[in-house]
Parts: C-alpha cells; sequence; structure tokens
C-alpha cells in the first residue's frame, strides 16, 4: 500500500479543485483552496518519510542511531502553511470587499451586469 | 457558461492532470524509501556545525534561512495588503455588544488563556531543541490573545493587544531578521545570514548562535500578523452594521 500517501494527496488535490469549480460561495471557495492547499503537505511530507526513521529531532539522542525522516521537506511544509494561511486571510479579505461593493457572494453573480 | 459546461471542462482537464500527476508519480522513490542526499547530510552535520537538536528549524533559520526571509516578507505583505484593504473602507463606529453570555464559557476560556500564551511562548523558545519553533509558537501565542476576545470582551482583547504596539512588533519582527542576515556581512565579515553569535552548548536554551535569534524574532513577526489579522477581521465584524 505504499501509493496511498500520493493517492491521497491527489485526491485531496482534486477534491479542492472541484470544490473551487463548482463553487456557488466565496467563502466555500476559500475553504476549497485550503484543501487543495493541504494536498501539498501530503505529498511534500509523504516524499521525505522514511520507514522506521524517527522525527529529524536529536534531543533524546535516540534518532542517532536509528537515522531521521528527511528534515528539509519538513522546514518546506512550515513555509507552506504558513503561506496557505495568509494567502487565504488576503482573499478573505477582498472577499469582505467584493460582498461590501456588491452584496453577492456568488462567484456566478459576479459577472452578470447590474439591472 | 452553464454549470454542465463547466462541469465537463473540469471533468476533461482533470483527468488529464490526473495522468500527468501519475506519470510523475512513477518518477518518485517509493513511499519510505527516499534517499535524498541533502536531507541525511543535514541530519548528521546540523548538531556538530550549529549545536542545535531540532533538524528542521535549522533548516528554516540556517541552511535555508534565506528562503525563510522571503518567507517573513510575504507574510508582511499579505499583512499588510489585508489591513489596507480593511481598513480603508471602514465606515461607522456602530459597536455591538459581545457575543459570550455563558458564564461557563467565559470562566473556562479566560482561564485558558495564560496557559495557552504560556504554553506558545514555550514553543517559540525552545524551537531549536525540541519539536516547535518561531512560526508554530507564535500563532500558539496569539490564539491565546484571541481566546480573550472569544471567551471574554473584545475590549479585553483590544486593550491586551494595543495596534501601535502590534504594527511595531510586526515591523521589528521582520525587521530584526535582515539586521540579522546583514550582521553576517559586517560583522561577521563573510555572507549574509552567517553565524555571528556564539554557538553555546548543545541541548540547552543557550545555543545555536544566529538561529535563536531568527526563531525568536519570526515567532514576534507571526504572533504579531496572526494579531494584526485578527484585528482587522474583528473590526470588521464590530463595525458592520
Amino acid at each position: 500500500m505504499s501509493f496511498l500517501p500520493y493517492a491521497l494527496a491527489a485526491w485531496l488535490f482534486f477534491v479542492g479543485l472541484y470544490g473551487i469549480v463548482t463553487s456557488r460561495h466565496l467563502v466555500h471557495l476559500v475553504v476549497c483552496l485550503g484543501v487543495m492547499q493541504s494536498s501539498t503537505y501530503v505529498l511534500l511530507l509523504a516524499i521525505g518519510y522514511r520507514t522506521g526513521k524517527k522525527a529529524p529531532i536529536f534531543t533524546s539522542g535516540v534518532p542517532t542511531k536509528v537515522g531521521a525522516v528527511d528534515p528539509v521537506v519538513q522546514a518546506l511544509t512550515l513555509t507552506d502553511v504558513v503561506v496557505s494561511v495568509v494567502a487565504s486571510a488576503l482573499i478573505l479579505a477582498l472577499v469582505i470587499e467584493i460582498w461590501k461593493r456588491s452584496g453577492k457572494l456568488d462567484p456566478d453573480e459576479l459577472g452578470k451586469q447590474e439591472t | 457558461m452553464s454549470p454542465r459546461v463547466r462541469l465537463g471542462l473540469f471533468g476533461v482537464s482533470a483527468a488529464v492532470l490526473a495522468c500527468l500527476f501519475v506519470w510523475a508519480l512513477t518518477g518518485l522513490p517509493q513511499f519510505g524509501a527516499f534517499r535524498g542526499e541533502y536531507g541525511r547530510i543535514l541530519n548528521s552535520a546540523a548538531g556538530p556545525e550549529r549545536h542545535v537538536t531540532n533538524v528542521v528549524s535549522a533548516v528554516t533559520f540556517d541552511y535555508r534561512g534565506f528562503d525563510t526571509l522571503g518567507e517573513e516578507v510575504l507574510l508582511f505583505t499579505a499583512v499588510m495588503a489585508v489591513a489596507l484593504l480593511l481598513r480603508e473602507a471602514r465606515s461607522g463606529d456602530e459597536r455591538r455588544a459581545d457575543a459570550v453570555r455563558s458564564d461557563v464559557v467565559r470562566a473556562v476560556g479566560l482561564f485558558a488563556v495564560g496557559p495557552t500564551v504560556v504554553m506558545g511562548l514555550y514553543v517559540a523558545a525552545h524551537g531549536y531543541l525540541t519539536p516547535g519553533g518561531g512560526f508554530q509558537g507564535g500563532v500558539a501565542t496569539a490564539s491565546g490573545l484571541v481566546l480573550l476576545y472569544a471567551a471574554g470582551r473584545y475590549r479585553a482583547y483590544r486593550a491586551a493587544s494595543p495596534k501601535t504596539l502590534i504594527d511595531f512588533a510586526e515591523g521589528t519582527g521582520v525587521g530584526t531578521y535582515v539586521v540579522v542576515g546583514l550582521a553576517g556581512i559586517v560583522v561577521g565579515g563573510s555572507a549574509f545570514l552567517e553565524n555571528v553569535v556564539e554557538l553555546g552548548v548543545k541541548g540547552t536554551l543557550a545555543s545555536g548562535g544566529t538561529i535563536a535569534i531568527l526563531n525568536a524574532v519570526s515567532g514576534l513577526a507571526v504572533a504579531s500578523a496572526c494579531v494584526l489579522i485578527f484585528h482587522e477581521f474583528l473590526e470588521e465584524l464590530m463595525t458592520a452594521k
């Protein structure tokens, strides 16, 4: 079952993308974007995993003997999480603006001309 | 575009993308059998070189410290953008009453503020020793402050996080990162973000050299960024008609 983590990443990505494509509400769209972004965390961590190895934290000295998983992808995931959080905050701020100006939250309604 | 056409388009492009994804996966190592030399070398080098026990923090604040500077600037820019978008458009100052009515929620929530902030600071301070770091600890600390609003009063939350102080903390957090980086060139006489501080004893709080400083200022920047973002959204809620 070694492909399962990769399959999970793919599933999260496509489920999120499906949500964005069919979204009828801008806040729902931001949540879907969050789901999509979490697929990258799963993918990064899955790539760096080594069977039977510990976390790359050597406080107790244990992993020095056993070996540790890849620390670089973990640091990249940290960056990824921070970026996704601030991106969500920024988009939500835009959503508030859109709502204030047009009173609409359905992305399909936004393009339509005012009558 | 009708929903059906859109769904059809999505189906076709998703299928193409899925094929590319599977093709890309065949080039990846088997799950659990990653052989990346970079990470393996860092795992054995970070301890002796930088006197830290958390290699992820060493990667974040030293080996890939320049990336983290980019990330800090991104965080700063995004927070500024949120503030610009929401601050400008705000009008009226009708204050809504606080939502919390239950004494139990209030008591338990307010009781949790202290422990949450202490835990956040602990996670941030020990970032280069145990799991955690400035980013994670910063968010936890900020959430302690947010609890003040969620379980207590908006006014108490505002009093605990004055906007001028938070703005200043956010700028200081990002600015100090750059200053520490430049110190590597000026004081250390070598490269940007080169270590210029005593490395200290491995496994104690006084270790890691610049990693410790960068970890702390990142924590400051992230905590104030979270509080700032929350400020702006909350202000929006409080002044909404």
